[in-house]
């Protein structure tokens, strides 16, 4: 029997501002433990959350920019639990009113475009650290970081419209590509400001109702991600085929073990007593306000893929490389404006420059070459001033030296010979060297004329126009 | 409405409270009781009334973005019943 895959995703992702959703301490990751909290996130008695405004903006950009329905009135809920990381009992959330709700997200799959829905969007507070430190594992203790309590997400529910692991990987890349384009989120699965947990189910192809589905959990990677879900998709299909049945159940992803474990402790069906917060006043988003949000928006990456394919004039493959992230995009477009061939800038690009991204570990916004002067280079190659070969050792130079083109051209001594009469020099010593080649072309065997052209470039140090150099030597040996 | 016993022992359960089993009977009458005085407010006609979201008449009361000092992580430690130098302990918890 074939099975049918049903995947929903849900998505926390942790917002770039600088203050923490209700009160004014840090953000900031990584600082020493329980330094970033005050009354407000410590949960003391007495005190009163206050809305950080930034955290509105960004939940409707993100809700503009995957369609969705915003709701101009909306209001904060609690959900109440009971964990260490969580010192006041409950977190505060959204319930029945959620900010964005009835979008979709678009993505590439094998065949063709496809939307996959999004229930709803949600602003809320994260909880703290639980720490299981080595040191203190034989004590029977947990420790907690508060730093990261208040930190505002927002929690991005999908209708479960994903088909498989592969489609899953798509919507998550796409989730994150905008997440950062519209400078929401740093979108880092692997230090947690994008988490994703699964629900997953399978059914036979042709049922409509749904199997029984699973919660996958504490995927920390896209890698993780493909591999739990392929785990958990393959262990459900082998229960049913077997005969037997698939039980609801939390799971947990171990990635050194690869696979899922149910959760340990009792599984208390989850009851979290929604109610309306009533510390928060409700949130209006009057016309002005959400006018001016929706104009701030920038170029979305599918708008601004179509625009380089038609103003660039750029294949699909690079244009998808280079409008990946806005920083890339905002580089070639720098770059072509003192520089008019798209698709050199393009092949240096997605070439030199990015092997020299991924060896220096670095992104584009630390690259050392400017706009300017990685145009500056591929002009001078255009104008035959250096052959790319050449050009390829002046990029090099030009990484580490903060010295103009032609400056690097110069020290390097790779300025392009492009005076006939030096190349006929060159030529002609070639010629009278390599009587054999010679006879074999006049033969028919064209070939060696590649051989030849090498013979005058080694001669002339690299730096003879190439082009120059193969049409003297055509002239000369068909004359 | 009424709750029984086992309703009262669930509720008890969520909110973390270990009840004796002689103080199960007593709690259910004082709950039922509570219960069926707030049922009175059931009494009126709500229909045309729109839901009240907050009891002030108030929207949109913000902050800035900007970071406030936060406390020292002496102060805020200082009130936990169990910590290290750095951080808050508790009992042994297992992942949710
Ligand atoms: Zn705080």
């Amino acid at each position: 029997m074939e099975y049918e895959v049903v995947i929903g995703l849900e998505v926390h992702t942790q917002l770039l501002t600088e203050s923490k959703i209700f009160c004014g301490c840090s953000t900031k990751f990584g600082s020493e433990p329980n330094t970033q909290t005050c009354p407000v996130c410590l949960g003391m008695p007495g005190v009163l959350p206050v809305l950080n405004r930034k955290v509105v903006e960004f939940a409707v950009r993100l809700g503009l920019a995957t369609h969705c329905q915003i709701r101009r009135n909306n209001r904060f809920a609690r959900k109440n639990y009971f964990y260490p990381d969580l010192p006041k009992g409950y977190q505060i959330s959204q319930f029945e009113e959620p900010i964005c709700e009835n979008g979709y997200v678009e993505i590439e799959t094998e065949n063709g475009k496809k939307r996959v829905g999004l229930i709803r969007i949600h602003m809320e507070e994260d909880a703290g650290k639980s720490v299981h430190d080595e040191a203190y594992v034989g004590s029977e203790e947990t420790l907690i970081d508060l730093n990261r309590c208040g930190v505002p997400l927002l929690e991005i529910v999908s209708a479960p419209d994903i088909r498989s692991p592969h489609e899953a990987h798509a919507y998550l890349t796409k989730l994150r590509q905008l997440v950062r384009y519209l400078e929401i989120s740093d979108g880092n699965m692997e230090e947690g400001s994008f988490r994703c947990d699964a629900n997953i189910s399978v059914r036979p192809v042709g049922q409509t109702t749904l199997g029984t589905r699973t919660e996958l959990k504490n995927m920390n990677s896209f890698a993780h991600v493909q591999k739990a879900l392929d785990y958990e998709i393959n262990r459900q299909i082998n229960l049913l085929k077997n005969g037997q049945q698939v039980e609801q159940n939390t799971l947990l992803w171990d990635p050194q073990k690869n696979e899922a474990r149910p959760m340990r402790g009792k599984e208390e069906s989850h009851d979290y007593r929604y109610f309306p917060e009533p510390d928060l006043v409700p949130v209006f988003l009057d016309a002005p306000w959400f006018d001016s949000i929706k104009s701030a928006l920038p170029e979305l990456p599918d708008k601004k893929f179509e625009r380089f394919l038609s103003q660039y004039n750029l294949p699909a493959y690079d244009t998808a490389i280079l409008t990946e992230s806005r920083d890339l995009a905002d580089y070639f477009e720098q770059t072509a404006k003192h520089f008019t061939d798209y698709k050199m800038i393009s092949n240096w690009m997605l070439g030199e420059v990015a092997r020299t991204l991924n060896e220096q570990k670095i992104t584009i916004n630390e690259f050392p070459l400017t706009p300017q002067r990685l145009a500056s280079l591929l002009k001078a190659i255009d104008t035959n001033v250096i052959s790319t070969s050449a050009a390829k050792k002046v990029f090099e130079y030009l990484l580490s030296n903060e010295v103009s083109v032609d400056e690097a051209i110069e020290k390097l001594g790779l300025k392009q010979i492009s005076d006939e009469s030096r190349i006929e020099a060159y030529v002609d010593q070639v010629l009278s060297e390599f009587t054999n080649e010679v006879e074999a072309y006049k033969n028919g065997k064209t070939k060696v004329i590649g051989f030849l052209v090498g013979q005058v470039m080694r001669l002339s140090k690299g730096k003879a126009n190439p082009q120059m150099v193969s049409s003297l030597l055509r002239k000369k040996l068909e004359a | 409405m009424s709750v029984s016993v086992k309703d009262v022992e669930y509720i008890a359960g969520l909110a973390k409270l270990r009840l004796k089993e002689e103080e199960l009977p007593k709690l259910t009458e004082q709950l039922n009781k509570i219960l069926n005085y707030v049922e009175h407010l059931n009494e009126l006609d709500t229909t045309e009334v729109e839901p009240l979201a907050h009891p002030l008449e108030m929207k949109n009361v913000f902050r800035p973005d900007e970071l406030k000092t936060s406390l020292s992580r002496e102060k805020a430690l200082a009130n936990a019943p169990q910590r290290t130098d750095e951080y808050f302990t508790v009992p042994k918890v297992v992942r949710r």
